[in-house]
Order: structure tokens, then C-alpha cells, then sequence
């Protein structure tokens, strides 16, 4: 039952093709990396997940092709609030990475990355309905899940899990 | 949901087209499920799933219940395939805990696993039959399915519910002569199996109806997200439990089916020749069951046995602790994908170093299935909409959790 410790070092871990792809592009869009539990997270500057997202899917030694889950996490009461978090699988490789954007509690805003992938749609729309982060350029960005009158977003942490009565 | 009315996007076009709601009780959406479809005469111009009816809040749940306590929620997200949701979560965990598993519980689970898939599959096969108007598959695919409930009840003490994989492990020892009566099933069902295809699979009506229908190019299903079958159908040769193994899959010898065309034919073809396949892998776990202990060495994690529980003061206490408080688990994430009977089942767990889960997260493989149905259906008759819809074999209770 012996965990290894995270390495959470960008010098231990630029050799992993996503982050010296994403770090020859542009070094400011990864904010850091971490390595645990054999999983790669890149936590991504905010402005730059969809090109990031473009980059890495088509990238010539291990393209990310496939878009696995979109989802999120609440930090509440922690500030940056909000992590939208992308799963991507490259089929060619067979390898895993994780995406991680940081976002503020306030109006939490992001680029939408259906452009790359049709496939986020869904699971923009769910994160939307679900934890009230906006993402700007989705075709059709409604509630999904909930009924359209709802109000709130339930998986925040400061929402009741039986509710508002 | 909400919209009971049509939505606004969806408006009738000049006077040639109308809006057709189909669902959200039609008996082909095989749940709940409203289609929003504009038809111009029979053709299909645009299609618009609205889901949601089912939704429970299952993820919200599991953040307040123990770690063990989610196993039950699991069975319930996809009540077709409970022991691949129970896989699926306890993997997750037991990455989260770096737990090492002993290798009779990772073959009795692939074993159940596989029979669910088996399970899974038959429900499909009569159901997309039936829908389309072959009512004898159905009854010769319940016959069959009858017979893996029975040994799940035997298994598990629950025909649909099952719960029965826990972390660290699985919660019982199989009764005797359980292996035996799988043994027999599995000996049977390669027979009856050529029965279902002697039905269908060269029945003009059946090829008809499925050949050249709902087509989705292999581009399209990569960037849509579908997994599983939808994903082969259209000729991507990619299996999560063949390309990056979980729970000892790397032991067992199996081909992965992959159609070319596409279409509905090509995706029932990939997931028959599941059928046989699954069955293979059942009788490979028969032949090379391990002996040994059928849960991890963690006291602190999995629930000591009842006869200790009753005679060892450690082992009672060990007992009332993880009952009462639960077992925490270090801080941290995992994803850990497993390839469900429709696709790819992903659990994201976050952990904060409590006994509760954080976060819990369902990637369900019917909703991104779902998004390619538009793609499917669009250009094509009314009446394959039905075929699309049992060719996708969606779940809603998985997809609205």
C-alpha cells in the first residue's frame, strides 16, 4: 500500500510529449504539471485550453485524438474556485493525459473547445447546467440535465445536496 | 428536459417541413427519451435528442456517502451492466489507495464481468430486434438472459443490483458448485447464439432494414467521442480492455470484432461477435481460476470475514471502524476508463484525504454515443430512426445519472 509521492517538477517531466509540445508552442500556457498514481496532469493558462487542445490533437509523435470527458470541480470556498478538467486519450499511443484550466468564482468563463472536438458539446453543456461555468463559442450552450426554470447549479459545494426547500 | 414544447431552435422550415416529437415515452428510446425531429414527408432534416428525464443527481449523492457506500449507487447508473459500473468504481479506489488485488479476485471479476457484458448484450439484441419487429429474438435472448441472473443470484444474492465487487476485492466467496453451473452456461450458450444470428444475420428483412443504414464515418465517431461498438462498427479497431488493460485483462486471449461499414448491420455484427468472445473469456477464467484469497490484505480497507469478525477482537474492531467511519483515502485524483458493453465507462474520483469522496465523476459512454446520433439519422427515413437509436444501445438511466 505504498504510494509513490507526486512529482509535481516541470524540469523531472517536459520529456512527456503533451508538455514539450504545449512548452515549444508557448511556455506560458502551462502553469505546471504533476505527475501521480502514473496519471499526467498540465494545468493550462486559461486563454490558451482550446489552441492547446487543437495543438495536442493532432500533434506528430503522439497525437491526442480523442476527447474522453470534460468535466469539474469545485474548490468552494477556495479561490481559483473552479477546475474544468479534460480527459484526453491518444488512440495511437494508448496513452492518457489530463487537462486542467483554474478558473475564478466569479463568472467563471472559457473558451469552448467544440470547435476540436463536436463531441464536447454534451459534456460542455453538462459542466455549464451543472456548476454555472460559461463557455464562450459553444453552439448551444442550454441546460441539459436540469429542467430550464431551474435555479442553481447543483454539484456546487454551497448547494444542498437535499436541495433548496 | 424542461422544454415540453418545441424548442425554439427547432423550427418548422417553409411550409415543407413539420416538427415530429418522438419520446419521451415512445417504447424504441428504450427509456427516456425525447427526440426532437424535423421531417420533410418521411425524411429526417434535423434531429434534436433532449435527455434529462432520468437525471437523479447520483454524482451529488456520492459525495455525501462513504466509499464503500457508492458501490450501490453504481449499479444503478447502468442497470444493464452493474458489475462493469461496480469494476469501474472500485478500480478507481483502489488506485486512489494503491491497493494490490489477489490474482482470484481480478479473474472472478473479469469473469463477471464478462458475463454481464453477455447480459448486457442479449437485452440489446432482443430490444433492437423487437423494435423492429422481430418479436421471437427477443424471447429466445430472455431465455438466455434469465440464466445469468440466476447465476448472479447465486453469486451475489441479487439478480440486477448486484454490488457485488467491493474495494479490495469481492464480498463473497461463490458458492459451490457455482463454477460448474457457469461451466455448463458457457458450454450451451455458443449454440444459441447461432440460434439468434440464424434469425437475423441472413434474414433479407433484417438486412434490409440494418445495410447501408445510419452510417458513421470512422472521422466522425473519433471527433463525436463514441466508444465501444458504435466506435468499431465504424471501423476504429481500438478495445480499452485489449489496448490498455485493467484488473488482469492482459491474461486472457481474445479478438477484438471490428465492422467496416459503419452502419446499424456492421455495429450488430461487432457486438454478436462480442457475444462469442465474452463467452471465450468466461470459459478462459474457468480454465485457469487461481486459488488463493479473494480480497486484498488491507484491514483498515476491506471488511474482515464473519467467522473472524465473530471469534477476533482485531477483526471486530477493524469491522465497526470502516462501518461506522468509513476507510480515508490519500488525497489525490484518478480516471480509470473500463470498456463497458456500450463503450467507455470513465470514473474521475478526487480526493480530499477523507473517508467521503470529494468528487465523483461518471463518464458515461452513451452520452457521447448519443451526439452521433443526429449524424446518423439525418438524411435518412423515419422508420431508421428506430434502427439508429437500437444500434447505439443507450441506457438513459447512464446517460442522465
Amino acid at each position: 500500500m505504498e504510494l509513490a509521492p507526486a512529482v509535481t517538477d516541470l524540469e523531472q517531466l517536459k520529456g512527456h510529449p503533451a508538455i514539450a509540445r504545449l512548452l515549444s508552442w508557448n511556455p506560458q500556457s502551462v502553469e505546471g504539471v504533476k505527475f501521480d498514481r502514473d496519471e499526467m496532469t498540465i494545468y493550462v493558462e486559461r486563454s490558451a485550453i482550446r489552441e492547446a487542445c487543437a495543438l495536442l490533437r493532432v500533434d506528430a509523435n503522439c497525437p491526442f485524438n480523442y476527447l474522453s470527458d470534460v468535466t469539474c470541480v469545485d474548490w468552494y470556498p477556495a479561490e481559483p474556485r473552479f477546475e474544468v478538467i479534460y480527459h484526453l486519450l491518444s488512440m495511437p499511443n494508448k496513452e492518457r493525459v489530463r487537462l486542467k484550466v483554474r478558473l475564478s468564482g466569479e463568472s467563471p468563463t472559457l473558451e469552448s473547445i467544440t470547435s476540436v472536438w463536436p463531441g464536447a458539446n454534451y459534456f460542455e453543456r453538462e459542466v455549464f447546467d451543472l456548476f454555472g461555468v460559461r463557455f464562450s463559442g459553444h453552439p448551444y450552450l442550454r441546460r441539459i440535465l436540469m429542467p430550464e426554470d431551474w435555479k442553481g447549479h447543483p454539484l456546487r459545494k454551497d448547494y444542498p445536496v437535499e436541495g433548496y426547500r | 428536459m424542461a422544454h415540453l414544447t418545441p424548442t425554439p431552435t427547432l423550427e418548422p422550415g417553409q411550409d415543407k417541413t413539420m416538427i415530429l416529437n418522438m419520446g419521451p415515452q415512445h417504447p424504441s428510446t428504450h427509456g427516456v427519451l425525447r427526440l426532437i425531429l424535423e421531417i420533410d414527408g418521411e425524411t429526417v432534416v434535423r434531429m434534436m435528442p433532449d435527455i434529462g428525464f432520468l437525471h437523479t443527481g447520483i454524482e451529488k449523492t456520492c459525495e455525501a456517502k462513504f466509499y464503500q457506500q457508492v458501490v450501490p449507487l453504481t449499479d444503478r447508473i447502468d442497470y444493464l451492466c452493474p458489475m462493469t459500473n461496480n469494476l469501474c468504481y472500485v478500480l478507481a479506489v483502489e488506485k486512489l489507495l494503491g491497493l494490490e488485488l489477489p490474482p482470484k479476485a481480478q479473474w472472478l471479476r473479469v469473469m463477471m464481468n464478462e458475463l454481464t457484458r453477455i447480459n448486457s448484450h442479449l437485452v440489446w439484441l432482443g430490444t433492437h430486434a423487437l423494435d423492429m419487429g422481430a418479436m421471437t429474438v427477443f424471447l429466445y435472448c430472455f431465455r438466455e438472459r434469465e440464466d445469468i441472473l440466476r447465476l448472479f443470484e447465486a453469486v451475489s444474492g441479487q439478480r440486477m443490483m448486484t454490488s457485488y465487487f467491493r474495494v479490495g476485492g469481492v464480498s463473497l466467496e461463490p458458492p459451490l458448485g457455482f463454477f460448474d453451473r457457469v461451466r455448463k452456461f458457457a458450454n450451451r450458450f455458443p449454440s444459441k447464439v447461432d440460434e439468434y444470428e440464424g434469425l437475423l444475420t441472413g434474414n433479407p428483412i433484417w438486412m434490409m432494414r440494418t445495410k447501408g443504414v445510419a452510417k458513421l464515418s470512422a472521422e466522425d465517431a473519433i471527433a463525436i467521442g463514441a466508444s465501444g461498438p458504435t466506435l468499431r462498427g465504424s471501423g476504429v479497431d481500438f478495445d480499452l480492455r485489449r489496448d490498455m488493460p485493467y484488473s488482469g485483462y492482459d491474461n486472457f486471449k481474445f479478438k477484438v470484432p471490428v465492422g467496416k461499414d459503419g452502419d446499424v448491420f456492421a455495429r450488430y455484427m461487432c457486438r454478436v461477435a462480442e457475444l462469442r468472445e465474452s463467452i471465450s473469456i468466461v470459459s478462459q477464467a474457468l480454465d485457469g481460476m487461481p486459488s488463493g484469497p479473494i480480497k486484498a490484505n488491507a484491514p483498515k480497507v476491506v471488511l474482515p470475514d464473519r467467522e473472524k469478525m465473530k471469534t477476533e477482537m482485531e477483526a471486530l474492531i477493524y469491522h465497526f471502524k470502516i462501518i461506522t467511519e468509513g476507510f480515508a483515502v490519500p488525497e489525490g485524483e484518478v480516471y480509470q476508463a473500463v470498456e463497458s458493453p456500450r463503450g467507455e465507462m470513465g470514473y474521475y474520483i478526487v480526493s480530499d484525504g477523507s473517508a467521503k469522496p470529494y468528487r465523483v465523476h461518471m463518464r458515461s459512454a452513451c452520452l457521447a454515443n448519443m451526439q452521433a446520433l443526429p449524424k446518423m439519422c439525418e438524411g435518412y427515413l423515419l422508420a431508421d430512426v428506430v434502427a439508429a437509436i437500437g444500434s447505439i444501445d443507450i441506457v438513459l438511466g447512464e446517460i442522465d445519472r
